[in-house]
């Protein structure tokens, strides 16, 4: 099955839509601005019904594996559930319908949740303010390297490295690269978990930050978190926490007490704000009180249930977003919390842990388990065992998809060859669990007997395995100026 | 407990399948000194609860209607085609992750495709990106680009860009030693030259003297442009400007308070490797179906790491697919529909108010859209005068310029019917 293009199906007559006449009369025309202001052309964009529009959307829609459907465990995603009460509250028109520069007195309702949401993240993580304006998670690494910087240099300290370790995910260095850092690799020892010995060799005078993940990606939280800490704090350095696992561990331990100063979270993974395919999500970060004049303006300030938004901060890092940040997803979290409560979210917790481990150990006869268990709330398994058959971790991920399942996260931890990172999260029953460990079961076999089969998977699906290679020439070829056709978008045939 | 599956005997099974007895089994390697008894919140609610609780935040708020709303300065309301929602709530598309799996995330890997080109097609430049948070962002990244191709430092913002997207360029520019200036004079260091069209105020500049400014000294152009705005005027692709962001709001999405909404970016074809973010191209399988894929993802932070064109990772996808649905439902004469009622609405309303005594059009001699600024006497008061009639009036732009005192910046859509002009202006002649 294929949908054509919108563009493809485009009609140079299909009727434009109904919309409203000006119904005044004055004396501006637009084609009275001055010629060079105006479009020689109308742009090209397609012409369609609205019949045609909406089927065109409802095919591409069942091209998607999504969570409503399929069980989607892609490690470090976090792909649990999306509650549909999270959607219908932020449709509430006094929400949706609100504009950003409405007086403050208009706004207490947007400005109270949001002080509640700032009040419950900090409980769970352990800080002591958030900032709830980054738009996603590299976006809050970004905001909290930044602040850290600017508190060094407050104290009249020109720190210039980052440390992250080689587990750790993209995001990490290119955002202390943005925010002007080098970063320096911390590698990982045999049980997965960061080298105190290589931590030690790397820190000194000029470190600004260690970025953590913990648990880490490969799903094992860092035993040794307060000598880490330690560390860190000793060398006059500051620990940052990647909450992209934050998952793990709710209602059971909390970052600011392992010692970190500064935590961003997903609220798109953690807090079941969804994920659109690609976003919005939103990556608040909290502060200990040494960061706090550095937040990002402005901040929710509450005095005596009156609301304020508060611009004046002298040593705020600035504005890193427009407005308040992704104030919808906001509305969609803070749903979830009050509707899971701290006993809800502790379970939560508890529960992701339980069945992560639950699937590790259903297939760890069938796959390489690079490290012992138990694990948090992922683990991730490595395909190596398949490398005489041919099979790779590419191979199982695809076989997975034609067996009605979205693929774990692959190749990633970099640490780990052939690696399948799996997160199952709590919202997965038993049922599907057990389900997805015998789909494993069987690829495993047909990987032992019939492996060239394995490499032509999916067939099930709209397009088999796409050729990005000789996409990516293609596009090579068109970037030297040697073609005309984009590849990144459709043009018109001449 | 809500949204959770596990019944206490499943829980029992998996503990005995794992081999262990107990839940603090599994959590050996959490240092016993980091645990807690419990998380200080309150326990959670029903559904019933916890929606009449959140509705009661909601109802805190006053909702002013669309047809009464004259306020913009970034975020604006438009008529929404109920297409839109009704595209944007199917659950396979927002309870997808980002397309990682091409072959079973055909559905978003097409949509964005044809988001990238109706982008590259409104703002007449040859590649857009798969979106990114928000104009504000989306003017820092491009700045950025600039940065990185040019090799100089310098950043000149020219006339009124949104202020806030001023202060995020320098939030941004700060750890890239970037150093931004406000003014109209580029010289040898400066990167690229950034202006909003129309800008903050909702005056139209003249986009491509600035773009010749900017390439008389080898800076790069960067217009900063309202998407609506560009079903009639001249794009940057025409003048020649380098690099085109903009916020997307318009194109479909509610004010929410300011966000979610999405940012846009097209460039020349020179700069398409400098582009931060997600690109999807068209590509091939075996039997020779065409399908769609993320592409050029060696600029990207998951393969770059610290190299990468920019740390960007979760966009603003759902956005950008509400923003697909508003342009393929409106087509170019939808657009350009829209853009002319609201011209022709905000020219009469800026007609009525300029005749009332002690109002004056703040730069008459300049052209403008949908949005104009007009110096009012007592411009606080006026607001109130109008609240009080359930209107929300002009943004009092002072609290960022102060230059610009006393004025006001009214807007007008297709949102705003006669009567609501009318009413308008009979509240602040009263």
């Amino acid at each position: 099955m294929s949908e054509p293009l919108s563009f493809e199906s485009s009609r140079p007559n299909a009727p434009a839509p109904r919309l409203p006449a000006s119904g005044v009369e004055g004396k501006a025309r637009l084609d009275a601005l001055p010629r060079e202001m105006l479009r020689s052309r109308a742009p090209g964009l397609p012409r369609l019904s609205e019949p045609e529009i909406m089927r065109h959307y409802s095919r591409l829609a069942s091209m998607n594996y999504s969570i409503s459907e399929q069980f989607y465990p892609l490690g470090s995603c976090t792909m649990k559930y999306n509650p549909v009460a999270n959607e219908a509250a932020a449709a509430l028109p006094g929400f949706a319908g609100l504009h950003p520069y409405q007086p403050e007195e208009t706004v207490q309702g947007a400005l109270e949740l949001m002080w509640r949401l700032e009040q419950a993240l900090c409980a769970i993580v352990g800080v002591e303010r958030v900032t709830l304006q980054p738009a996603a998670g590299a976006h809050g690494e970004w905001t909290a390297l930044r602040m850290i910087k600017a508190y060094q240099h407050s104290k009249g300290e020109h720190r210039g490295e980052v440390l992250v370790p080689d587990s750790a995910h993209g995001t990490n260095p290119a955002s202390a690269a943005l925010s002007g850092f080098t970063v320096v690799e911390v590698s990982s020892g045999e049980d997965g978990r960061i080298s105190l010995a290589d931590l030690k060799s790397k820190l000194s005078s000029n470190t600004a930050a260690l970025m953590l993940t913990n648990p880490n990606t490969l799903g094992l939280f860092e035993r040794q978190i307060l000598d880490i800490a330690e560390l860190v704090h000793g060398a006059g350095a500051m620990l940052y926490y990647d909450g992209a696992n934050l998952n793990a561990f709710m209602g059971i331990c909390r970052p600011g007490d392992m010692g970190f100063d500064a935590v961003h979270m997903n609220l798109h993974k953690t807090f079941t704000t969804p994920h659109g395919g690609g976003g919005p999500g939103a990556g608040p970060v909290g502060v200990k009180a040494e960061l706090v004049p550095f937040l990002p303006t402005p901040t929710v300030e509450n005095s005596d249930g009156h609301y304020t938004l508060n611009h004046k901060r002298p040593q705020s890092i600035g504005r890193v977003r427009s407005f308040y940040g992704n104030f919808g997803m906001l509305v969609r979290a803070y749903t979830y919390i009050v509707a899971m409560g701290g006993d809800g979210l502790t379970q939560a917790s508890r529960d992701a842990v339980l069945s992560a481990n639950y699937l590790r150990v259903q297939v760890q006869d069938d796959l390489d388990m690079p490290h012992d268990g138990p694990c948090m709330h992922e683990f991730v398994a490595s395909a190596q065992n398949l490398s005489h058959e041919g099979v790779k971790a590419l191979d199982i991920a695809k076989a997975l998809l034609d067996r009605d399942f979205y693929a774990p996260t692959i190749y990633f931890p970099l640490v780990v060859p052939e690696a399948l990172m799996v997160e199952p999260t709590e919202t997965e029953s038993k049922a599907t669990l057990d389900a997805f460990a015998k789909a494993i079961k069987e690829i495993v076999a047909e990987a032992r007997t019939n492996p060239q089969k394995l490499h032509q998977e999916p067939r099930n699906l709209p397009v088999g395995r796409l050729d990005d290679v000789a996409a990516a020439r293609k596009i090579n070829t068109y970037l030297q100026g040697l073609s005309e056709d984009p590849i990144l978008r459709w043009k018109a045939p001449s | 407990m809500p949204y959770l599956v596990h019944s206490p005997e499943d829980r029992a099974a998996m503990l005995a399948a794992i081999g262990v007895r107990s839940m603090d089994d599994l959590l050996v390697d959490i240092p016993t000194s980091l645990r807690i008894p419990k998380l200080d919140l309150s326990d959670g609610l029903s559904e019933f609860e916890t929606m009449a609780h959140v509705t009661a935040l909601a109802a805190r708020n006053r909702l002013y209607p669309d047809r009464l709303t004259f306020r913009g300065g970034g975020v604006y309301r438009r008529f929404v085609p109920a297409a839109v929602a009704a595209v944007t709530s199917k659950p396979e598309f927002y309870t997808a992750y980002t397309p990682y799996q091409p072959e079973a995330s055909q559905g978003t890997l097409q949509a964005i495709y044809e988001f990238q080109t109706l982008i590259a097609e409104l703002t007449g430049l040859d590649v857009a990106n798969a979106s990114l948070y928000d104009g504000a962002t989306a003017v820092a990244e491009a700045a950025m680009m600039a940065r990185t191709h040019t090799d100089r430092t310098e950043v000149l913002v020219a006339g009124y860009l949104h202020p806030e997207y001023l202060e995020v360029l320098r939030a941004f520019g700060e750890g890239r030693g970037i150093k931004v200036r406000r003014g109209s004079d580029p010289g040898p260091k400066t990167a690229a030259v950034i202006f909003q069209q129309p800008d903050f105020l909702g005056l139209l500049v003249d986009a491509k003297a600035l773009t010749e400014a900017a390439h008389g000294v080898g800076a790069l152009a960067i217009a900063c442009v309202d998407p609506i705005s560009l079903a009639v005027l001249a794009p940057p692709g025409e003048y020649g400007a380098d690099i085109a962001v903009g916020e997307g709001q318009q194109l479909g999405m509610h004010p929410s308070f300011g966000g979610p909404h999405v940012g846009f970016m097209a460039c020349r074809r020179e700069l398409v490797r400098r582009l931060p973010g997600r690109l999807v191209g068209s590509a091939h399988d075996a039997e020779g179906r065409r399908g769609f894929v993320l592409a050029l993802a060696a600029r990207e932070q998951h393969i770059r790491r610290e190299k990468a064109s920019s740390n960007i990772c979760t966009n603003h996808s759902l956005c950008a697919l509400a923003a697909s649905v508003y342009m393929t439902y409106m087509g170019p004469d939808g657009m350009r529909q829209v853009a002319e009622v609201s011209f022709e609405r905000a020219h009469v309303l800026a007609e009525r108010l300029s005749a009332l005594p002690g109002w004056e059009l703040a730069f008459p001699e300049r052209q403008f859209l949908s949005e104009f600024p007009i110096r009012v006497p007592n411009a606080p008061a006026v607001l109130r005068k109008l609240a009080r009639k359930g209107i929300l009036g002009g943004l009092n732009v002072q609290r960022w310029f102060r230059e610009l005192k006393g004025v006001l910046t009214f807007t007008c859509t297709e949102v705003n019917d006669p009567m609501s002009i009318d009413e308008l202006v009979q509240a602040v002649s009263a």
